[in-house]
């Protein structure tokens, strides 16, 4: 666009202005008028995000329960948070989600970067598979649970029959078994979310200029050296952005595992968010619930600015 | 005469208007579980709306969303729902919360007297407080936990043979709950018309209710009680007594002897696909579902038998079923009254029975000739006469959740002793009254 033709536009857009508009904007600071514009989107974070916020922070000092709506709200100090970190149920509840967040990105990382290598060799039909293995990624979380706990089905799902082809142990009960169901929920978690890793590192794979690969060439170096000082170096701020987004996504599950397992048996994968559910819209203790939240939300917010700041730290 | 004619379309188009609302406004909208005897009673339905002009929609929701998705709507003071047909244990709740309205008046007005409906249905669906006389719905539906059993498999003469020889007794219907567990591992793994079969299915679901429902059976017929009975809440050497130990630790053991692979999340459907697939010799599940097992083309016509869940140290089972309730916030109450008095008639119980629902009606269950209307008559009374439910308190669903949790950790999950859940239990249930003002 040339600066005449965007010169024309501006003009003309003056020209639409409704005169008394103009005269009412014409007595006002550019300050002023950046705050009309901002306005209301600070209006609508305000609504939807600070206040709930700073009432969930009020309601966690209270008794409050929201099927009694005539009850009067006692102030009960410190007494849920006492109760949640007394709990040791919540501790495993928080150890059933940590196990859960940790594999499932070690594991990932792997795959992900794994399959991302492969895909930026550019073979012939490199196009085609990428589109394949990014298709359990545009599913609902809610519909995958639900499918694999067919496919998990220990007399007719294919999984028992795919591993049997290979050792015969019988029908696994995956999502039944103490020792299983919390790796079932990671291996879903896995078949799905996968891609999105390998996508980000093959963006950041595609980002590596050649002429590095060149230099080392001419160096003698073998693959692994260039992998370890080229490749890896300059994937991880990508790889380390992805982990961020799905640690805070894992952290938070609840449609598929609750689809999957019920948190179940007993309380083996009950994840932190799962629980917060049952607490507070199944025995509808608010006070406690929204005390249990606003921990889940200082945890998440610590280790996620801890994590920006070392990936800060590498990408410098 | 262009005036006039303007004058007649605007009369005819308000007519047309004001007839239109009448009609939209003469309907009522039913909630209830979407299972078998909801079907009955949509058809049941036709009858009132044929009579009274009203007509009627339902809302029948899945048993695993039921509680959420009703428990919510009365929390919120919603407006879907005129008539709910509610869990028995929400009659607490409800009448405490106002969700549900009073009916002693329209009942004295009405002439319906609760005389004429089976005791323990009265008690556990209509009365809040318990043992007082106010109540808070018409008994609609009475259920009860009993038993399923492939009748066919169990007349054949080689089977029969093996298992007297192997267990001392007659392969015939479980008169305690060894008997029961001897005929489970019997059948466990073993092959039937070229297929393999397993002893039983019981109920293991942890999300909503079903494990605590399936491990009641057991715990009632040894005995169990919530709580002292002269000491309101006291829960200490009741819910923990050696008997609900032992009860427990038997419940465990058929889950470990005689459920197929992967029953570990298992409620009534689960059950009755089980069940209904060939796959196991026994299931555990509600009286609601034995009309429709005695008609399907499986399992059914003499293929099946039922009884009354087993006694062991006493008679007992599991209440299920539920009463009529009119919601408070509906804009339709009067209409929803209509209804109840409809439904209350002796006429339109002996109907209901016959489509399929379980009428709570005197004139139903003591006419001489109902335990030969069908093969789970007989069963149902037997059941009737020693049901025992859930706490019904307004905090019964942390109660529920409570021990959901507690026995799922043990009886599926393998975590800690029959004792330190239900120790644990009473842990809980102590902070919940604490919390309720009740202790």
């Amino acid at each position: 666009m040339t600066d005449r033709t965007a010169a024309s536009i501006a003009d003309r857009a003056a020209a639409a202005t409704p005169a008394g508009l103009t005269r009412r904007v014409r007595g006002l600071s550019d300050r002023a008028i950046a705050w009309l514009f901002i306005a209301p989107t600070i209006v609508l974070l305000l609504a939807i995000n600070i206040f709930p916020l700073i009432w969930t922070v009020y309601l966690s000092f209270t008794n409050y329960r929201a099927n009694r709506p005539g009850r009067v709200i006692d102030w009960v100090g410190t007494r849920n948070y006492e109760r949640l970190l007394g709990s040791e149920d919540v501790w495993e509840y928080m150890q059933a989600t940590a196990h859960f967040v940790s594999w499932t990105m070690i594991i990932q990382v792997i795959l992900g970067l794994g399959l991302a290598l492969l895909i930026n060799k550019n073979f012939k039909g490199a196009g085609f598979w990428t589109t394949i293995i990014l298709i359990p990624m545009m599913l609902s979380p809610a519909v995958v649970g639900t499918f694999w706990t067919y496919l998990y089905q220990p007399q007719t799902g294919i999984f028992s029959y795919i591993i049997n082809a290979f050792v015969e142990v019988g029908p696994i009960d995956m999502i039944g078994s103490p020792g299983l169901a919390p790796w079932s929920i990671i291996i879903v978690d896995t078949w799905m979310w996968t891609p999105y890793i390998m996508l980000l590192s093959l963006a950041g794979l595609r980002s590596i200029p050649d002429y590095l690969y060149e230099a080392a060439e001419i160096d003698r170096a073998n693959t692994w050296q260039k992998f370890w000082h080229i490749t890896l170096p300059r994937v991880m701020p990508f790889l380390m952005l992805a982990v961020l987004f799905r640690g805070i996504e894992n952290f938070k599950m609840f449609d598929m595992v609750v689809e999957l397992t019920s948190g179940g048996p007993g309380s083996i994968t009950e994840l932190a968010s799962i629980n917060l559910k049952r607490e507070a819209f199944e025995k509808w203790r608010t006070g406690y619930a929204s005390a249990f939240a606003v921990i889940l939300f200082v945890t998440v917010f610590g280790l996620g600015n801890i994590y920006v700041k070392a990936l800060n730290r590498v990408k410098q | 005469m262009r005036t006039w004619k303007a004058c007649l379309a605007a009369a005819a188009v308000s007519f047309i208007a004001a007839t239109g609302a009448q009609a939209q406004e003469k309907q009522l909208t039913l909630c209830w579980a979407a299972w078998d005897p909801a079907n009955a009673l949509a058809e049941l339905g036709k009858d009132f709306t044929a009579e009274s002009g009203i007509k009627m929609n339902y809302e029948f929701v899945p048993w695993t969303n039921f509680a959420d998705r009703f428990i919510n709507e009365l929390n919120s003071g919603g407006k879907l729902c005129d008539l709910l047909i509610g869990d028995s244990q929400w009659i607490g709740g409800s009448a405490t919360y106002g969700h549900y309205i009073k009916l002693n008046d329209f009942f004295d007005k009405e002439g319906i007297s609760m005389d004429d409906f089976a005791p323990a249905t009265v008690y556990a669906y209509s009365t809040w407080p318990k043992g007082s006389e106010n109540y808070w719905a018409l008994p609609a539906m009475g259920d009860a936990l009993g038993w399923i059993y492939r009748k066919d498999w169990f007349a054949r003469p080689d089977l029969r043979q093996e298992f007297k020889a192997k267990y001392g007794h007659d392969l015939e219907v479980p008169k305690n709950w060894n008997e029961l567990k001897h005929i489970g591992e019997f059948f466990q793994g073993r092959d039937i018309d070229g297929k393999k079969v397993y002893g039983m299915g019981i109920y293991t679901e942890r999300g909503s209710e079903g494990i605590t429902m399936g491990v009641t059976a057991a715990l009632y017929a040894w005995g169990f009680q919530y709580e002292d009975p002269n000491n309101p809440y006291h829960m200490e050497g009741f819910v923990n007594s050696a008997a609900a130990v032992e009860a427990l630790e038997f419940y465990k053991s058929l889950y470990e002897c005689c459920v197929p692979p992967g029953h570990s999340d298992a409620y009534m459907v689960a059950n009755l696909d089980a069940y209904k697939s060939g796959q196991v010799a026994m299931q555990m599940n509600w009286f609601a579902f034995m009309p429709g097992i005695a008609k399907d083309e499986d399992v059914g016509g003499g293929k099946s038998g039922f009884f009354v869940n087993p006694a062991q140290k006493i008679a007992a089972s599991t209440l299920g079923g539920q009463g009529i309730s009119v919601v408070s916030y509906s804009d339709k109450k009067d209409m929803a009254l209509e209804y109840i008095k409809w439904f209350a008639q002796d006429k339109v119980q002996k109907k209901w029975w016959a489509l399929g629902g379980y009428s709570a009606s005197k004139a139903v269950l003591d006419d001489p000739n109902f335990p030969n209307t069908a093969p789970f008559a007989a069963d149902f009374l037997k059941a009737m006469d020693g049901v025992k439910d859930f706490w019904q308190e307004p905090t019964y669903a942390e109660l529920l959740q409570s021990m959901q949790k507690r026995i799922h950790d043990y009886v599926v999950a393998d975590k800690g002793t029959a004792k330190q859940a239900l120790d644990k239990i009473i842990v809980d249930w102590t902070e919940v009254f604490e919390d309720d003002g009740k202790l």
